[in-house]
C-alpha cells in the first residue's frame, strides 16, 4: 500500500515547523543578540529596569483585569438569564447576542468611537475608560458564548435536586450553577483577559495613547528595533504560557473552538 | 410578569442595545450626508456610491476577499489532512502535532505576526510584496482552527467505515475521498467558514507582513481613523452598514436552512 | 478445485505487536468450503484480530493464509474476494441504502443494470424489498444489521465474515436472527466465519467451534464435541456451566476429587493428575447415605423451568440443576453418574483454593493470618489510616463479593508431623510413586484435596500438617 492515511499529516507537520517552530526559535535567537548577532541579555534587563515598560506592563495588567471583570459581570448575567427564560430557540437568540463578532473589529470600534465622542465630546478625556468599553465591546461575545454552553449543558436536575435538599434560589445559584460553570468561565476569561493585553490598536482608534503590552511590539516594529520586539514577543509568550497553564486545570478545550465556531 | 422576570429581560435588552446602538446609529447615517453623529442633515447615498466607485476603497475590499478566500482553501486543505493524518499517526507524532498546533491558538496574534516577519523577512529576506509573508502568516492563523474543527468529526465517526470500503474493494484513495470526507463535510465546512472570518477580521499578522501597498478592510480602516479624510471615513460607514446587512442575511439563513434540515430529518422518522 | 476442498487455510499464523504483546499465537485452522465455523472465545483472546487478518486489515506477522490453496498475505483488503460484517454495522451515513449496497459493486465497475438487480436480489434476501431510498439513520438495529448483510453478500464473497454482528441487537432480535443467518447460510452455501464471545449463538449456528483463549485455539470441534468433552478446564468453563474440580486417578476407572472418591469412564494410569467437570444438570441430589459425598445446600434459586441449587461440601462448592427444590441448610448427598464424569488431563498441578478477608482486611486461612498485604493482589486498591482496603473505584473491598484464590504447586508445599507447624492438616488419603518422587493427596478438614510432592515415603492415613510458604502462593481475585 503506498497510500497510507499517515502520510496526509506530513505537509501539515512541515507546516507547523516552518511557521510555527522556526518563528519561534527565531525570535528567541533575536531577543538575546544584539545587532552584531552577539549573544546578550541587555534586552532582558531593559525591560524589567525600564519604568517606562514595567509600567505599561502594570498598565496592560490593569487593563486586561478590568475588562476581564467587566466582560464576566455583563456576559454571565446575558447567559445565565438566557439559559433560564422561558424563550424557546435559546441558540438562536443567543446568536443575536454574539453577531456583531463577525463584523470587522475595526468598523465595530469606528461605530463606537463615533458614538462615545458624540457622548463625551472629547475622547482623550477618558483614556482608560474608553479603552475598557472598547475592549468590552470587542470582546464580549467571546465571554458569552462559553459560558453559555457551560450553563445550558447543565443538568436541570442538579438544580432541581439541589433545591429538593432545601437550598434556596440563591443558594442553589451559588453552590450549584456558578461552581458548574466554571469552566465557561475560565475559557471566557482566558479568550478576553489575554488578547486585552495585547490588542492595542482598540486604545490606538480611540485615542489613548498610553502603551500596552502590543503597543510596545509595534512600536518596535515601526523602529526597526527586532531584537526588543523579539524580547517582548518573548515575555508576552511567557506571561501567555503561565496563563495558559494556570486556567487549563479548570478550562473545557472544547469551547474555546465552540465559541468562535 | 413578575418583578424578576422583567428585570432580567430589561437587562438582556439594555445589552442588546449596548451592543447594537452603536452599529445602527452608524447605518442610519450612512444614508445621510453628515460627517459626524449628532448633526442631522437629509438623506442621501453618496456614501455608498463612493464606497464602491472609488478604486482604492474598491481594490481593498476586493484584496481583503481574495486574500480571506485563497488563504482560507490553503488552510482547509492543510488543517484537513493534518488532522486526517494526525489521527491515524502513532501517539506520539499525534500528540506533538496537536501540541503545535496549539502554539498559533493560543498565541496573541500580535506575537504571531511579529514572529513571522522576524522569521521571513528579517532572517530570510523574502520580500512582503510577493504577499508570500501575508498568506502564510493568515494560513498560520486559521488552519490551527480548521484542525480543530475537523478533529472531533474524525474521532466521532466509526472507525470500521474506512475498513468496510476497503472490505467492499475501493482502494485506500477511493475510500478516502468517497467515504472518509463526506463524513466530516460539516467539520471542514465549519473550519473554512471560522478560517475566513478569521482573515477577514486580523489586523495584526496583516501589519507586519503585508505589503506595503496593499490594504485590508481592517488595516485600512485603523489608518483611516487616524486621518481626518470625511469622505472616506464615512464610506467606511456605509461599509460598516453593508457587511451588518451581509452578515444578519448569511446568520438568518443558516438558522433557516437548520430549522428545514431539523424537520425534514423529523419527517423521515 | 484443490484436492483438500479447503477454502481458507491458516498456517502457524501469529500477530506478535510491536510492544511485544502476542495478539494470535500459532493458529491453525482449515475451513471447508460451505462450513460455517465459529471464533469463540472471552474479549481478547484474539478472535477478532484472527478475523482482520482474514480479511486484510491487520498483517500476520508470521504464517500464511491460503485461499484456495493460494497465500492471500500481501494482497490488500480490497483485492481480496472476502467480505466483512462489521461488530456496529458501518454502514456509510451519507449514502442511501442502494448506494451503500451497490458500493462494492461500483468499485468492480459493474454495469448498473447489473447493479440494479442485484441490490433488489439480496435487499429480497433479506426481507427489506423497496428499502433503496431509504437514508440509513432511519433503519432500527436489526434493519441496519440486515443491510450489512445484503451489503457484504451482494458481492458474492468466497467467504463471509462475521464480527459479533449480533451484539448490538436485544436478547429477541438476537434470537431471530441468529435463525436467519443460519437459514441464509444454509440457502447460499457460502463459507461463513463467525466471531462471538457468545457460547449459546456457538452452538446453535455452528458447523465447526474454535474456542480461543490468549490467542491460541484451546479446542477445534463440533458443537457436540466441544460442549461434552471439553479438552481442557477453560473449554469447560467458558462453554456452558461446569463443575470443576483438581483431582487425580486412583484406580482403574476412579477418580478423587471433591473430597470424594467417584467412578467414571475415562481411563488414565493410576497416580495421573486430573481435571474433572460435572455439568450443574448431570449433579444429582440423594439422601447423605447414597451419595458419594455429603454437603450442605447453601443457596437455592428458581429459574423458571428449574432450581439452582448449591451444596457446600466443606470448602467445595458444587452447583446442581434439577427439578426438585431443596431448602438450604439441609444435609444431602451428591452422586454422579459416571458417564457424566469429563475427566481431563491436568495442565498442572496446581492445588487452588479460597481465603477469606477478615475484618481487619488482612488476608487469612483456617484461622492464620497471611502476610500478604491484600492491596498487592487487588489492582490499584489501597489501605486508608483505620486499615480499610478500598478498591480502584473508592469503595470498600466486600468480602462478600470478593474472593482471594492461592494458588500453589505440590512441589513448593512440604508435610511435617508437627501438627502445629503448617497452615492446615490433613490425612493422606492416596500415594503414588512417580519414579524420583511421591504424589499424596492429603485430604484436609476442610474437606478440600491438596497434591503434594514430596522424596519421602509416609504412610497412608498419616496425619500431617502442610507447610505452605506464603512467598510461594500466587493470588488472584475472583469476583463472586
Amino acid at each position: 500500500m503506498h497510500f497510507s492515511r499517515k502520510s496526509l499529516g506530513i505537509p501539515y507537520f512541515i507546516f507547523l515547523l516552518l511557521f510555527v517552530v522556526a518563528p519561534l526559535i527565531v525570535l528567541v535567537f533575536y531577543a538575546f543578540t544584539n545587532g552584531q548577532g552577539q549573544f546578550t541579555m541587555q534586552n532582558f534587563t531593559d525591560f524589567f529596569t525600564d519604568p517606562n515598560t514595567m509600567g505599561t506592563l502594570v498598565y496592560s495588567f490593569g487593563i486586561s483585569i478590568v475588562t476581564t471583570v467587566v466582560c464576566l459581570l455583563l456576559a454571565y448575567p446575558i447567559a445565565y438569564f438566557l439559559v433560564m427564560s422561558e424563550l424557546k430557540a435559546k441558540s438562536t437568540v443567543v446568536m443575536i447576542f454574539v453577531l456583531p463578532m463577525w463584523i470587522n473589529f475595526s468598523l465595530r470600534i469606528t461605530a463606537l468611537k463615533e458614538v462615545l465622542s458624540f457622548l463625551e465630546g472629547n475622547l482623550a478625556m477618558h483614556p482608560f475608560l474608553n479603552s475598557v468599553i472598547g475592549m468590552t465591546y470587542d470582546f464580549l461575545p467571546f465571554m458569552i458564548l462559553p459560558i453559555f454552553t457551560t450553563i445550558s449543558k447543565l443538568d436541570d436536575s442538579l438544580r432541581e435536586a439541589a433545591m429538593d435538599l432545601g437550598a434556596n434560589d440563591r443558594q442553589t445559584f451559588l453552590r450549584v450553577t456558578l461552581p458548574l460553570s466554571m469552566p465557561g468561565i475560565m475559557s471566557g476569561v482566558s479568550m478576553v483577559f489575554l488578547p486585552a493585553m495585547t490588542n492595542y490598536v482598540v486604545l490606538d482608534m480611540l485615542y489613548n495613547s498610553t502603551y500596552i503590552m502590543g503597543s510596545l511590539i509595534g512600536s518596535y516594529f515601526n523602529a526597526y528595533d527586532w531584537h526588543g520586539g523579539s524580547m517582548i514577543s518573548i515575555i508576552l509568550l511567557s506571561i501567555i504560557c503561565l496563563f495558559t497553564l494556570l486556567t487549563s486545570d479548570q478550562e473545557d478545550e472544547s469551547l474555546r473552538g465552540g465559541a468562535l465556531l | 410578569m413578575t418583578r424578576r422576570k422583567f428585570f432580567r429581560y430589561a437587562f438582556l435588552a439594555a445589552m442588546l442595545l449596548f451592543i447594537y446602538l452603536p452599529i445602527l446609529i452608524l447605518a442610519v447615517y450612512s444614508f445621510t450626508s453628515s460627517t459626524q453623529i449628532g448633526a442631522i442633515r437629509g438623506f442621501s447615498m453618496h456614501n455608498y456610491v463612493t464606497l464602491f466607485t472609488t478604486p482604492e476603497l474598491r481594490n481593498m475590499i476586493l484584496g481583503t476577499l481574495a486574500l480571506a478566500i485563497g488563504s482560507s482553501i490553503l488552510a482547509t486543505i492543510l488543517g484537513t489532512a493534518g488532522a486526517i493524518g494526525a489521527y491515524y499517526s502513532p501517539p506520539g507524532i499525534s500528540n506533538l502535532m496537536q501540541t503545535l498546533n496549539q502554539v498559533p491558538v493560543v498565541n496573541a496574534d500580535v506575537v504571531t505576526g511579529f514572529s513571522l516577519c522576524i522569521l521571513m523577512v528579517v532572517a530570510l529576506h523574502v520580500s512582503k510584496d510577493t504577499f508570500i509573508p501575508l498568506v502564510a502568516g493568515h494560513v498560520t492563523l486559521s488552519a490551527p482552527f480548521v484542525f480543530l474543527s475537523v478533529m472531533p468529526k474524525i474521532k466521532q465517526m466509526d472507525s470500521s467505515i474506512y475498513e468496510a470500503a476497503l472490505d467492499l474493494g475501493a482502494r485506500p484513495s477511493a475510500a478516502l475521498f468517497k467515504i472518509v470526507i463526506p463524513q466530516i463535510v460539516p467539520g471542514i465546512f465549519a473550519g473554512f467558514m471560522l478560517a475566513v472570518t478569521l482573515s477577514l477580521d486580523d489586523y495584526f499578522i496583516a501589519t507586519y507582513t503585508k505589503p506595503a501597498t496593499f490594504d485590508t478592510i481592517s488595516t485600512y480602516v485603523v489608518n483611516a481613523t487616524k486621518g481626518a479624510q470625511t469622505t472616506i471615513k464615512t464610506a467606511l460607514w456605509a461599509l460598516s452598514t453593508v457587511i451588518f446587512a451581509i452578515v444578519v442575511l448569511a446568520v438568518v439563513f443558516m438558522n433557516l436552512s437548520a430549522a428545514r434540515q431539523e424537520k425534514g430529518g423529523q419527517r423521515v422518522d | 478445485m484443490e484436492k483438500t476442498g479447503n477454502i481458507i487455510e491458516l498456517k502457524d499464523v501469529s500477530l506478535v505487536y510491536e510492544d511485544g504483546c502476542k495478539a494470535v499465537d500459532s493458529f491453525n485452522l482449515e475451513v471447508r468450503r460451505g462450513e460455517f465455523v465459529t471464533l469463540l472465545g472471552p474479549s481478547g483472546c484474539g478472535k477478532t484480530t484472527t478475523l482482520r487478518m482474514i480479511a486484510g486489515f491487520s498483517k500476520p506477522t508470521e504464517g500464511d493464509i491460503l485461499l484456495n490453496g493460494r497465500s492471500i498475505v500481501d494482497l490488500p483488503p480490497y483485492e481480496r474476494p472476502v467480505n466483512t460484517v462489521f461488530q456496529r454495522y458501518a454502514l456509510f451515513p451519507h449514502m442511501n441504502i442502494y448506494e451503500n449496497i451497490a458500493f462494492g459493486l461500483k468499485q468492480k465497475k459493474t454495469p448498473r443494470d447489473v447493479i440494479d438487480r442485484k441490490v433488489r436480489h439480496v435487499l429480497d434476501l433479506v426481507d427489506l424489498e423497496g428499502f433503496e431510498q431509504r437514508r440509513v439513520n432511519t433503519l432500527s438495529g436489526g434493519q441496519q444489521q440486515r443491510i450489512a448483510i445484503a451489503r457484504a453478500l451482494v458481492n458474492e464473497p468466497e467467504i463471509l465474515l462475521l464480527d459479533e454482528p449480533l451484539g448490538a441487537l436485544d436478547l429477541k432480535m438476537r434470537k431471530e436472527m441468529q435463525i436467519e443467518l443460519k437459514d441464509m447460510h444454509d440457502k447460499l452455501g457460502i463459507t461463513f466465519i463467525y466471531v462471538t464471545h457468545d457460547q449459546e449463538e456457538a452452538l446453535t449456528m455452528s458447523d465447526k467451534i474454535v474456542v480461543m483463549n490468549e490467542g491460541r485455539i484451546q479446542q477445534t470441534g463440533t458443537p457436540e464435541d466441544i460442549y461434552n468433552e471439553p479438552i481442557n478446564a477453560f473449554v469447560a468453563d467458558f462453554i456452558g456451566d461446569s463443575n470443576i474440580f483438581n483431582g487425580i486417578m486412583t484406580g482403574k476407572l476412579k477418580a478423587r476429587f471433591c473430597g470424594g472418591e467417584f467412578d467414571c469412564v475415562d481411563d488414565y494410569k493410576e497416580g495421573t493428575h486430573i481435571t474433572a467437570v460435572v455439568r450443574p444438570e448431570d449433579v444429582e441430589l440423594t439422601e447423605p447415605a447414597k451419595g458419594t459425598i455429603r454437603g450442605t445446600v447453601d443457596s437455592v434459586i428458581f429459574k423458571g423451568v428449574h432450581y439452582e441449587i448449591t451444596v457446600l461440601s466443606g470448602r467445595n462448592e458444587i452447583v446442581s440443576q434439577t427439578v426438585r427444590s431443596a431448602q438450604p441448610g439441609d444435609y444431602v448427598g451428591i452422586h454422579v453418574d459416571p458417564d457424566n464424569i469429563h475427566i481431563m488431563m491436568a495442565e498442572d498441578n496446581t492445588n487452588y483454593f479460597f481465603v477469606d478477608i477478615n475484618r481487619d482486611y488482612q488476608l487469612e486461612y483456617n484461622g492464620h493470618v497471611l502476610e500478604t498485604n491484600l492491596t498487592k493482589i487487588i489492582p490499584a486498591s489501597h489501605r486508608t489510616e483505620d486499615g480499610t482496603v478500598l478498591d480502584a473505584g473508592g469503595e470498600a473491598v466486600d468480602p462478600r463479593r470478593v474472593r482471594i484464590r492461592a494458588a500453589i504447586k505440590p512441589g513448593d508445599m512440604e508435610m511435617t508431623d508437627d501438627q502445629e507447624a503448617g497452615l492446615i492438616q490433613g490425612t493422606i488419603s492416596n500415594l503414588i510413586y512417580k519414579g524420583d518422587h511421591y504424589s499424596y493427596i492429603i485430604h484436609t478438614e476442610l474437606e478440600q484435596d491438596f497434591i503434594v510432592d514430596d522424596e519421602y515415603l509416609w504412610n497412608m492415613d498419616d496425619r500431617v500438617s502442610l507447610l505452605m510458604p506464603e512467598e510461594k502462593m500466587v493470588f488472584s481475585v475472583r469476583k463472586k
